[in-house]
Formats: C-alpha cells, sequence, structure tokens
C-alpha cells in the first residue's frame, strides 16, 4: 500500500502561497467563573501541500483553536470575538451558517480525536458517508453517492469497501473507524484538513500507520494540514512548521528541525527536554514546576514567567514581542537571544 | 537476579463468550491472558507492555486479586494469592496497591483528600485517629504535597497532583508492590515528568516493587528494569530493559519500536514494517499469533513458538531463534 512509502524530507517552510490565513484569532469562553481567554491573538498561515504543527498542554486552548477554524466553537459558552481566518479569498468568520455549511468539508475539513464520538452509533457507515456527500450535492442519486462513498473509503485504504459500507462503528475497530472519519472529511478534496489529536486514541502500530496514511492524502491531494497534538512524536513525524501554544497565544513559532534544534523560548525547550525518550536511557527527566496560568486571570508579563526558569523583572512587567531568530522562526521571549542554547 | 517477590506461573484468563437472545450458549472463548509467567523481584520494575487488547490489563487485574484466573498462580512471597483468607488476605490488600491511569475517575469527588489516603489504612487496620491523621500527613509529605491539602476535595487538584493524591493513598499501608497502570498516560507532557521522577524516587527511597503496565515506550525505558512484551494473550520477549531496547529479538517487539514515533525529525522511518490491525481475539491465529503481520513469516510458525533464551536473562517466543533453524 502506498502509505508504506518513505514520508520523505521536511518541507523547507512554506511551498506556496498560503491557503489559510489566521489573523489575531480571539475566541473566548463565557462562563460563570468569568471570561476564559482560550485563544488570545493566534496568527498564523499554512501553505498548500504544508503541515503545520499546533502542540501544546491541556488548557493551552489549542483545541478551542481547531473548533474556531472551522467555526464549531461550543455554543453558546464560546465566542469567536476577533480576528480574522481567511480562506479563499474570504472572511470565514464573517460568513452565514449556510455558507459555512457549504465550505466545511469541501473546503475546510476536520478530524476528532476520538472516533467513537465523530461516529453515529445507529447508523451504517454507509448511510454516514451518504450523508457527508449530500451537504454538498443534494441531487446525487443512490447509485453515484454508492460510487462517492466507495471511492473515499478507497482513498485512505479501506480493505474490501463495499462490505464496510453496511458495517456500523462498533463492528470496526479504532484505526479503522478513524479512517473513515478521514475519509469523510476527505471526501470533496478539501485545501485545509485540521486535525485534532488524530491519533491519541490509537495504538502505536495503529497510529503510526494512520500518520503515514495522511501524509499519503497530502501527497495526492495537496492539502494542507494542521495537526493540533500534545506529542512531540506526532510534531516530528509528520511536520514541516511548528507553533508552540501557550495560554491562549503562540510562544514560538519555527520550521520542525530548528525547533527541535534549537527552540528559542524556554517553555519549548522545557516540553522537549521534560519528554523521556525511547533510544536513550534517562536517569533522570527535566519537569516544569507549577502549573499553567488560568486563562480567567492572565498575568499582564509573558504567560510563562512564574514557570520560567530564565524569567527576569520585564518578563513579568511586559509582554514580550516576538523576536525574528531567522527568516520563518520567532519565539515571544525577551531573552531569546541570550539566553545559551546548548544544541541538543 | 535479584530476589523474587512476586512469581506468576502459567497464567491464564479465558472469558465465555456466549451467543443466542438470554445469553445462554457458549460459543467460544477469548483468551485474554494465556499460559502467562513473569517474576517481579523485590525492589525492582516490570513493565509489561503492549497494545490494547494484549491482555496486560488483564494481567495486572489477575495479579491484583481483582479476577479470578482459569489457570496457573500467582505467589506473593510463596502464597498463592488466589488461595488466600482470613488475616492472610488482609496481608495481601495492604502489601499490593494500585495506582491507575484516570485520577478524574479513581479518585471519589465527595471524598476529602485526607479520607482518599486513610482509605486502604482504615480497611485493613485498626487505628486510632492520630494515627491516621499522622500517617496521611507523612504520606502525603513523601508524594510531595503538603500535610494540609489533605483537608482539601480531589476538584481543586490538577491532574498531575491527583495522581500524587492516588499515589499517597496506594502506598499508605506501605506495600511490598503497587500496579501502575498507565500511571502517567491521562497527564500532560511537563507533569509527566514530575510524576515519573517521583515514581523512581518513591522506589529508591521505600524499595517497593512496581509492575509498570504501558503501552508508551519511553515511559517504560525511563522507569522500568526489567520487561515483558505482550501479544494477544501472550508474552512474547522478556528481558532487562537494556536487552529489548537495544537488541529486541522478536518482529513484534522490533516492529513496536519501528512504529514508535521519532524523538526528532531528522529520525523519521523510511518504512513500516508491522502491516494490518489485530487479528479478532475470538479467533486467534493457530501457532504463533504474529504470524498474521510478522515480517519474516516461516512455514514452521504454524507451531506455538517456545520461549527461547537468546542472551542470559533474554527470552523470545520465536521459531526464529529455535536452535534446530541456526
Amino acid at each position: 500500500m502506498s502509505f508504506d512509502q518513505p514520508v520523505g524530507t521536511v518541507n523547507d517552510v512554506a511551498r506556496s502561497a498560503p491557503v489559510l490565513e489566521v489573523e489575531d484569532l480571539r475566541t473566548y469562553l463565557y462562563t460563570r467563573w468569568g471570561t476564559t481567554k482560550a485563544v488570545d491573538g493566534v496568527s498564523f498561515t499554512v501553505g498548500s501541500g504544508e503541515t503545520l504543527g499546533i502542540v501544546g498542554e491541556s488548557g493551552s486552548g489549542k483545541s478551542m483553536l481547531a473548533l474556531s477554524l472551522v467555526r464549531l466553537t461550543p455554543e453558546p459558552a464560546g465566542k469567536i470575538v476577533g480576528g480574522r481566518v481567511i480562506l479563499n479569498g474570504r472572511n470565514l468568520l464573517d460568513l452565514t451558517d449556510k455558507q459555512m455549511r457549504a465550505v466545511r468539508g469541501k473546503e475546510i475539513s476536520m478530524i476528532l480525536q476520538d472516533p467513537q464520538q465523530s461516529l453515529n452509533p445507529v447508523f451504517s457507515i454507509g448511510d454516514q458517508l451518504a450523508e457527508a456527500i449530500r451537504v454538498h450535492e443534494r441531487d446525487l442519486d443512490d447509485r453515484a453517492t454508492h460510487e462517492r462513498s466507495i471511492d473515499a473509503l478507497k482513498s485512505v485504504h479501506v480493505p474490501a469497501p463495499e462490505r464496510r459500507l453496511k458495517n456500523f462503528p462498533h463492528q470496526m475497530s479504532g484505526g479503522m473507524k478513524q479512517r473513515i472519519v478521514g475519509a469523510m472529511a476527505m471526501a470533496y478534496h478539501p485545501q485545509v484538513l485540521v486535525a485534532d489529536e488524530p491519533t491519541t486514541a490509537l495504538d502505536v502500530t495503529i497510529q503510526a500507520q494512520y500518520l503515514r496514511l495522511l501524509k499519503d492524502l497530502q501527497r495526492r491531494t495537496g492539502v494542507a494540514i494542521i495537526v493540533i497534538t500534545h506529542d512531540f512524536g506526532v510534531i516530528a513525524e509528520t511536520c514541516d512548521r511548528v507553533a508552540v501554544m501557550y495560554a491562549g497565544r503562540f510562544v514560538e513559532e519555527g520550521p520542525v528541525e530548528e525547533i527541535f534544534d534549537q527552540p528559542r523560548h524556554p517553555y519549548t525547550r522545557a516540553l522537549l527536554d521534560s519528554r523521556p525518550k525511547v533510544d536513550v536511557r534517562s536517569t533522570r527527566l527535566q519537569s516544569i514546576e507549577g502549573q499553567p496560568p488560568s486563562l480567567i486571570d492572565l498575568p499582564t508579563g509573558c504567560r510563562f514567567a512564574p514557570r520560567c526558569f530564565y524569567s527576569i523583572d520585564r518578563c513579568v512587567a511586559e509582554y514580550p514581542p516576538w523576536f525574528e531568530i531567522t527568516h520563518a522562526h520567532t519565539a515571544g521571549c525577551w531573552r531569546s537571544e541570550e539566553v545559551p542554547w546548548a544544541s541538543r | 537476579m535479584g530476589e523474587p517477590l512476586m512469581v506468576v506461573e502459567d497464567l491464564s484468563k479465558h472469558y465465555p463468550v456466549s451467543e443466542g437472545q438470554y445469553g445462554g450458549r457458549t460459543v467460544g472463548y477469548v483468551k485474554a491472558v494465556d499460559g502467562v509467567s513473569f517474576t517481579i523481584e523485590k525492589g525492582r520494575t516490570l513493565a509489561l507492555v503492549g497494545e490494547s487488547g494484549c491482555g496486560k490489563t488483564t494481567t495486572a487485574r489477575l495479579v491484583l486479586r481483582l479476577r479470578t484466573p482459569t489457570a496457573g498462580t500467582v505467589r506473593l512471597e510463596d502464597q498463592d494469592v488466589h488461595q488466600l483468607s482470613g488475616a492472610a488476605l488482609k496481608w495481601f490488600r495492604t502489601s499490593v496497591q494500585a495506582v491507575f491511569q484516570d485520577p478524574w475517575a479513581s479518585l471519589s469527588p465527595r471524598m476529602r483528600v485526607r479520607d482518599i489516603v486513610a482509605e486502604p489504612l482504615v480497611a485493613n487496620h485498626r487505628v486510632t485517629k492520630e494515627e491516621v491523621r499522622e500517617r496521611v500527613g507523612v504520606t502525603l509529605e513523601k508524594v510531595g504535597m503538603q500535610r494540609w491539602q489533605g483537608d482539601l476535595f480531589p476538584h481543586e487538584f490538577s491532574g498531575g497532583q491527583r495522581q500524587r493524591v492516588a499515589l499517597a493513598s496506594a502506598l499508605i499501608t506501605e506495600p511490598r508492590l503497587l500496579v501502575l497502570d498507565e500511571p502517567v498516560s491521562a497527564l500532560d507532557v511537563s507533569v509527566q515528568a514530575q510524576v515519573m521522577n517521583l515514581l523512581k524516587d518513591l522506589q529508591t527511597e521505600l524499595g517497593t516493587a512496581f509492575l509498570l503496565i504501558s503501552h508508551d515506550l519511553a515511559t517504560v525505558r525511563y522507569v522500568a528494569d526489567r520487561v515483558a512484551v505482550m501479544y494477544m494473550g501472550n508474552i512474547v520477549e522478556t528481558g532487562s530493559v537494556d536487552q529489548i531496547f537495544e537488541t529486541p529479538r522478536h518482529p513484534y517487539t522490533k516492529g513496536l519500536f519501528d512504529a514508535a514515533l521519532p524523538t526528532h525529525p531528522r529520525s523519521r522511518k523510511e518504512k513500516l514494517e508491522i502491516k494490518g490491525e489485530m487479528p479478532s481475539p475470538l479467533d486467534p491465529p493457530t501457532g504463533c499469533r504474529f504470524r498474521t503481520r510478522c515480517p519474516a513469516v516461516m512455514s514452521v510458525c504454524e507451531n506455538v513458538p517456545e520461549m527461547i533464551e537468546v542472551a542470559p536473562g533474554h527470552l523470545v517466543a520465536c521459531h526464529l531463534f529455535s536452535p534446530r533453524w541456526s
């Protein structure tokens, strides 16, 4: 099968003009305890055929960011309060709900973490695929829909697709269900695919197969992929560029090898150092003390400063601007240039 | 090899599968654990590694006496734990404790932390209130918490802190063996390191043996001394952590390493060795259970492989290492 082929080398920055541009996106959650600034001014772009990884811990706002891109933030608490999401020359945030439904699945799609929750247990796979197809082609007859569905399943290498269409979700393994979800997301060859922890629920061997499948789909269709994850392994395996998210904002962004070789934000570095390794036996892991700040009551200065080993007075007083490290690598840290960084 | 604390021999758990409207007819068995043997040494860590459905959690439950085995024995210091009763049973329950994966599910939301931590002590010993208070305080400090935090409820803590509470509760009876079922996989990356460091410190300090159940190879490499790799209810390879990680022999073990995600973008791998998915446990392959996915499959694999010692303490259940072939 084609996803056994080598993944190839890492793309150098963006291959082409950006397909998706996100500017100063803000998504707040209004709860009875206060306003949670889950996404608090995030900007980035993705090019076609490129994979951008967004890495962060739970509570960093990364999932809310993913949902904001497809405008599926939880109602009524979640509101996109500002910013722009530009795809094919228009701001998705200006569209009506009906217009947005036509965009979702056709121009931008999403894969969620748990395939168990993305699929309806009481409908067959065939019914659910047909529903995803008829959203975009309402007049398609049964035979054409059937063919479309089979093609979609073949594109994600599901064996015996005719038989699978009659199956219900409970008759399939987690890996197979996640493939079906992938088939639905990719049925109309969207330009952007948002994958929020796509393999967290899968086993190790299945996870590796699935990530390769995503890469394979990308090679064939040129889709831009945004992978949201907490796992640097997923980033290392799939991404061309990485953005590190902390407390609602990006703190560092750059080409994947640069981020792994010379992280310039203390948080990125601490995250990379806290991972146990398979290939060497570590004697002691570096851990980050303390907790991420509450997104309701955020500090005025750098949000990582209270936990940061390199923190100085200025970090607490003033929020750091972006410092350019190389032309594609930026870090939001006052001391990004002066702190010595051992190369790994 | 150190002194054995727990010896598990030929342990099996088969679950009947029934059919018919009221589930009356038994049509087969799922062999969740099928003839597993291993030894846990005093003060050391044995890790059971495998994918979901390989039987590692069932093995943990059998060891904890939460399930009755179909066959085989679990011996703790020469006592068959499934034959215990009365005082001996209390001894077992204080000697073996467990920490589970999800600290949001394993702690009662309506109990204060000090009561959660005290529970195993109060349930198994006659102790005065003062003793309980003192022991709870000492144990909380051991896991890096403050005494006053005992007055709080679980919801007031983050995941890492909750896992510390679960750990304190497991340690209060000063167990000989702690069963850790995926103890860090529900936690955030930065917090995982804190909890793993704590586990290692506690082992050095208290001399508690660990049975670590995990699917994450990096965690295993960091915490474990010995490793047993499970596939479809069998142990396919066992050895010291260095033997398994540096010279894996079984094709499945190799495949697991192969599928593990790279630690650096430059170490992306070319090709995956293991294809497809685990077959249905209702109808496992005859002979070697891995042969349907094995890249090195031979005709002899239709026979059940025996455990072969390829190096001192390093055993592999694979025909590739059978002396007949080399």
